[in-house]
């Protein structure tokens, strides 16, 4: 036990390992590029989607359908079944996998997020005689930036967690790290298995950090919840 | 970019690769019926995980979230080490608990367990709390001591929310055992990953992808018809 500890510092204090090829940083920079695709491909399908549902209340069954599918399918299974379609191998198949499950909490916060927008100032905008656009645009939107930050940090929290899997079949990240361990066994890769599994933990963590307070700071005072 | 990367696969894998997709059919009944053995045995230790996990998450979450609603300074560290958990990916929390847990079943049950305290914790306390003011209010006026209260009023009010956190536990469990094949123990999971490091077998990635979605929606009928039966009060407010 101690001796996979001290095999994982060592590992992680070998700079040959982050400045390789393939090495940690080249695979961060795969991590986070793969996962920021996903995101932006889950935000173009999901936030207008989400917020024409929202805005004119129609299709509202919808969110909770989609999240309750995706939800049933393993991320291995899609990251495994994409390469072997049109797409191909390697980024235009992980990028579409790893967007499938980014898209519930997107879309259910852009619908929520303009659905819940105060019916007071909605009413308020119709009556100084306002268009259902000018409404949307000015009035709901602006409300719902608060719900869109936040289904955005939870979507990008997860793909970058789901990205991880990526490797396992061949599409490259971090996880390539904890999966080339696995392929040494435990006596020879415990300690790379570790060292990779602090680095991934670390990086989720770190960009659930980071967008929390993003959305710390999009959220005005008026609109943060009274404590 | 380099993006394929053929480090981590087998010869026969990497030359397969090579040689663009063998082309198999997406969906064969002939490789249902040669491994149905395989298929079953797959399937049985899939839906062992998921009901242990389960068990053990439930056992272990749903007091969690009665401790965090009664004791409001033990509220915030609960959420909050459970949402910790809850963002550490799965293969770097398998990859956490293999080097000193081995390469086991228990690594895995360990591992899907983490992950349903948060649903499960949240669902209880959500419902906890969604109990009317007024009702606990009448409850104490009619002498309810605080056992008697929880047992009798706030937890039958906050079953449907307790029954929701377990449904999405379970489903997402039943995903989420596929990852367990990097530990030899995924249950389908290590089918679909098998079938695609040895030639991109598509019979066997669909064959196990479709039973363990059909596993996922089996268990939120189970769940959801299990908790109409506990909370019969629910059902008059969707007749009327």
């Amino acid at each position: 036990m101690g001796d996979t500890i001290s095999q994982a510092i060592a590992w992680l204090n070998d700079p040959l390992n982050w400045t390789n090829p393939q090495g940690v940083i080249d695979l961060l920079i795969e991590h986070l590029w793969l996962s920021a695709l996903a995101v932006l491909l889950g935000c173009l399908i999901a936030w207008p989607l989400g917020i024409w549902v929202g805005h004119t209340g129609r299709g509202g069954g919808l969110t909770v359908a989609v999240s309750n599918v995706t939800r049933a399918v393993p991320t291995l299974a899609l990251l495994s079944l994409l390469p072997l379609t049109a797409l191909g191998f390697g980024a235009p198949s992980v990028v579409p996998a790893l967007a499938v499950f980014a898209i519930p909490p997107l879309l259910a916060t852009a619908y929520n997020g303009v659905r819940d927008a105060d019916a007071d100032a909605r009413d308020a905008a119709y009556g100084m005689g306002l268009s259902g656009r000018q409404v949307l645009w000015r009035v709901e939107l602006p409300l719902a930036v608060p719900q869109l930050a936040s289904g955005f940090r939870t979507a990008a929290v997860q793909v970058v967690a789901t990205a991880t899997l990526a490797a396992l079949v061949n599409g490259g990240g971090l996880g390539l790290i904890i999966s080339r361990g696995f392929g040494l066994g435990m006596s020879v890769g415990g300690g790379q298995i570790l060292a990779g599994g602090i680095l991934v933990a670390l990086v989720a963590l770190v960009i659930e950090g980071l967008l929390a307070l993003v959305e710390k700071v999009l959220t005005p005072r008026s609109l943060r919840p009274a404590r | 970019m380099p993006f394929p990367s053929g480090a981590d696969l087998r010869p026969d894998a990497v030359s397969a690769m090579l040689d663009a997709v063998p082309d198999d059919p997406w969906f064969s009944w002939s490789y249902i019926q040669n491994n149905a053995e395989s298929l079953g045995a797959a399937f049985t230790e899939h839906v062992e995980l998921t009901a242990l996990a389960m068990l053990f998450a439930a056992v272990l979450a749903i007091p969690l979230g009665i401790l965090a609603y009664r004791t409001r300074w033990l509220t915030a560290p609960i959420l909050a080490l459970s949402g910790v958990l809850y963002t550490v990916p799965s293969l770097a929390l398998f990859a956490l608990l293999a080097p000193f847990m081995g390469l086991t079943a228990t690594t895995v049950l360990v591992g899907l367990v983490m992950y349903a305290l948060l649903i499960i914790v949240r669902g209880t306390l959500t419902g906890l709390r969604q109990v009317p003011e007024e009702v606990r209010d009448a409850a104490d006026g009619m002498g309810y001591g605080s056992f008697a209260m929880l047992m009798r009023i706030e937890i039958p009010l906050a079953l449907p929310s307790i029954l929701t956190g377990l449904r999405i536990a379970a489903v997402s469990t039943v995903a989420l055992v596929t990852v367990g094949a990097v530990l030899g123990k995924g249950g389908l999971g290590g089918l679909i990953l098998s079938g695609f490091r040895n030639n991109l077998y598509k019979p066997q990635i669909v064959t196990a992808t479709v039973l363990c979605v059909a596993l996922a929606l089996a268990c939120d009928l189970l769940l959801s018809w299990l908790g109409k039966l506990v909370t019969p009060w629910t059902r008059k407010a969707v007749a009327s």
